[in-house]
């Protein structure tokens, strides 16, 4: 079997280097590492069992995995889908002991009642705006969205979403994997990833745009 | 034609280059002619680059201890 250099695995060059490090037992590269992705792991692990502290343990218990795994990771993933593979499987795990009201079929079927990108009544009856979104970039850049109160609404916006979605979107545009990778962690088809990737993006926008709308005030 | 409201829900499938040829061309000419649709899409991307600058949950410091302490006591794996 020929493995991948270990640098052809992740976006960045410098994985191979972190991957030494963490075999070494670097104690910086682990704490790096753990300040990357610890809440993004947590915020994963959320999706599939109920409690904070439960997830908490997850979480811990996956990092601990983690180090015990490095001797035989053979970087044919990258180190972040090896990483959420890990917590995957043991938060789905304890989930199903958990017998978790949310169940881990709303992954495998995020068709929830129709749920518009846009509400329908910002459009016409012929499907034009009628309320049409402003250029939030026109006359005063994107510093609007990176006000302290855009990024709570951002971040209570993104709480607030269906564990599925949260589950997608944190993979996507916080950890920056692609859809074949989120797709292989969460063993969903690429359409599911997408719909609910479209649906968690429509709302965090929606939500900005409200927040915008009313003045930058707090969500 | 495309609808603005169509649009919306097509973004994602445009984005992630799922489309087909024809629906493709359709997007682009749809959003060649319409300045609002191409509002609602940079909106969009605009919460994409938000999201992902958020800032990183601080992780608590007796969880980071706890497992860096954890370190300490396993051999090095390879
Ligand atoms: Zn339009």
């Amino acid at each position: 079997m020929s493995d991948p250099p270990p640098s052809a695995a992740g976006p960045d060059g410098s994985e191979a280097e972190l991957l030494r490090r963490l075999r070494a037992r670097d104690e910086a590269a682990f704490a790096q590492v753990i300040d990357r992705h610890h809440g993004s792991l947590l915020r994963f692990a959320l999706g599939f069992v109920r409690s904070r502290a439960v997830a908490e343990e997850v979480v811990q218990e996956t990092w601990l995995a983690v180090l015990d795994g490095l001797g035989s990771f053979e970087g044919r993933s990258s180190f972040k889908t090896w990483l959420f593979r890990i917590l995957a499987n043991r938060a789905k795990t304890r989930g199903a002991r958990e017998q978790r009201s949310v169940p881990f079929s709303a992954f495998a079927d995020p068709a929830e009642p129709d749920a518009p990108a846009v509400d329908p009544s910002r459009f016409r009856p012929d499907g034009g705006w009628a309320a049409p979104p402003e250029r939030w970039d026109a006359d005063t850049p994107e510093r609007r969205l990176q006000t302290r109160e855009a990024l709570r609404c951002l971040e209570e916006a993104l709480e607030s979403l269906a564990p599925a979605q949260r589950t997608v979107l944190t993979l996507r545009d916080i950890e920056g994997l692609d859809s074949a990778e989120v797709c292989n962690i969460l063993e969903i088809t690429e359409t599911n990833q997408r719909v609910l990737l479209h649906r968690a993006r429509s709302r965090l926008r929606a939500a900005l745009e409200a927040h915008l709308a009313a003045g930058g005030s707090p969500c | 034609m495309l609808t603005c409201q169509e649009l919306t829900e097509l973004v994602t499938e445009y984005a992630e280059g799922r489309m087909g040829p024809w629906r493709r061309i359709e997007f682009w000419m749809h959003l060649g002619m319409c300045k609002h649709c191409r509002a609602y899409v940079s909106q969009l991307r605009a919460t994409v680059r938000a999201v992902g600058a958020l800032p990183p949950e601080p992780v608590p410091p007796e969880v980071k201890d706890e497992l860096l302490e954890r370190l300490r006591h396993m051999r090095p794996a390879r």
